[in-house]
């Protein structure tokens, strides 16, 4: 790999870069303010919102991001349970095909 | 692979009941602050893998075993099916609350949100060390 | 409007991993660049829901006193989950990631990605 591509690829990163942090800082609502929405013309909270009012007295659990976890998205978190597994049987499955191979 | 000095396997011999002890906090208060099933398993695993490396393998695979490890990653994932099913039989539909909602702050409240962390816990505590096995005994016959 | 740490850091992060993906030549290098580009995406969501002057969205015993208090000062629970489940299928990515690198180790003699394609049997 030659000097000439290294300083090209170095270039092309901090062009990438500079417009990242530009359009993060400036075109976006400032840091710190909450996740806003529009519904038929009218501006209010996003709906985690709505789960920091609603989930003490509906499950009696403390901490609030436990409910989001389980209560209101409880099928992407069974969908990570199940790619956990898979992953786990994958990589036995290759380890032992490569231990046979020889 | 082979062990290490005197030291590290005593201090790690004396360590592990703290740490593994510390795991299982993380779990069970996981409603309660921040944590739960996922980052206590890890610890777990982590406190098994600081034992094989300070005894070796070969010392390590004599108390627990492989199919020890598949066994207990089956458990947990049947755990957390067979609570979610209850819902459909005592209630109406899939993951719904059975469990009784007790008073805000102690342990056994908040529905089924306990029973599905250790179930998760167990899992992701298993799924990691067969990673970690599967991983180290392949480098044990291609070296043989 | 100020320039504020968190995003700087989230995007100088996957710059580096853009970096590291174009210039090395050795699989697992590259893989060590996709894991630092992953936790750069992970850092940028959870700075997305931050509240000026928040608090910890649990309900412990300081707060227990007033529920208004607590829902107009607290911090959005909804990123903070969807990372939760982003990072354990980090884990099991990198998993099969790196048990794919042995396999191919094994089969070509090299890790290389320019070499591979040129060996072909």
């Amino acid at each position: 790999m030659g000097k000439g591509r290294r300083a090209l690829s170095l270039a092309l990163v901090a062009i990438i870069a500079v417009t990242f942090i530009y359009s993060v800082n400036f075109t976006m609502p400032a840091f710190g303010t909450f996740p806003t929405r529009e519904i038929n013309g009218k501006v209010e909270n996003s709906v985690g919102q709505l789960y920091l009012e609603n989930a003490i007295w509906q499950t009696g659990a403390a901490n609030v991001v436990t409910t989001v976890v389980w209560g209101y998205r409880g099928y992407d978190t069974l969908g990570e349970s199940t790619v956990l597994f898979t992953a786990v049987i994958g990589v036995i499955t290759v380890l032992r095909a490569v231990r046979r191979d020889e | 692979m082979a062990g290490m000095t005197v030291i590290v396997k005593t201090i790690s011999r004396i360590m592990f009941p703290f740490v593994f002890l510390f795991g299982a906090y993380v779990i069970f208060h996981g409603h309660l602050t921040p944590g739960g099933g996922f980052p206590g398993g890890v610890i777990i695993a982590a406190a098994v893998a600081m034992l094989v490396l300070a005894y070796g393998l070969e010392r390590v695979l004599k108390s627990t075993s492989f199919l020890q490890a598949e066994i207990l990653d089956t458990l947990g994932s049947m755990a957390i099916a067979l609570v979610c099913i209850l819902g459909l039989i005592f209630g109406a539909y899939f993951l719904e609350t059975v469990f009784p909602l007790g008073v805000l702050g102690q342990i056994f409240s908040g529905g089924n949100f306990l029973w599905l962390y250790i179930g998760v816990g167990i899992k992701v505590a298993a799924g990691i060390l067969l990673i970690l096995l599967a991983m180290l005994l392949w480098d044990r016959g291609e070296s043989k | 409007m100020m320039i504020s740490l968190n995003y700087v850091v989230a995007m100088l992060l996957i710059s580096a991993g853009i970096y590291c993906l174009l210039v090395k030549r050795n699989l697992v290098k590259m893989l060590i660049g996709i894991v630092v580009m992953i936790d750069g995406v992970h850092l940028f969501l959870i700075s997305l829901g931050y509240r000026a002057e928040g608090i910890v969205p649990i309900f412990n015993s300081e707060v227990a006193s007033s529920l208004p208090y607590f829902v107009s000062r607290a911090v959005d629970p909804l990123p903070q989950a969807l990372v939760l489940t982003s990072i354990v299928i980090n884990i099991c990515t990198t998993a099969l990631a790196l048990s794919l690198c042995i396999y191919t180790y094994k089969h070509y003699g090299t890790l290389d990605p320019t070499k591979i394609k040129e060996l072909k049997e």
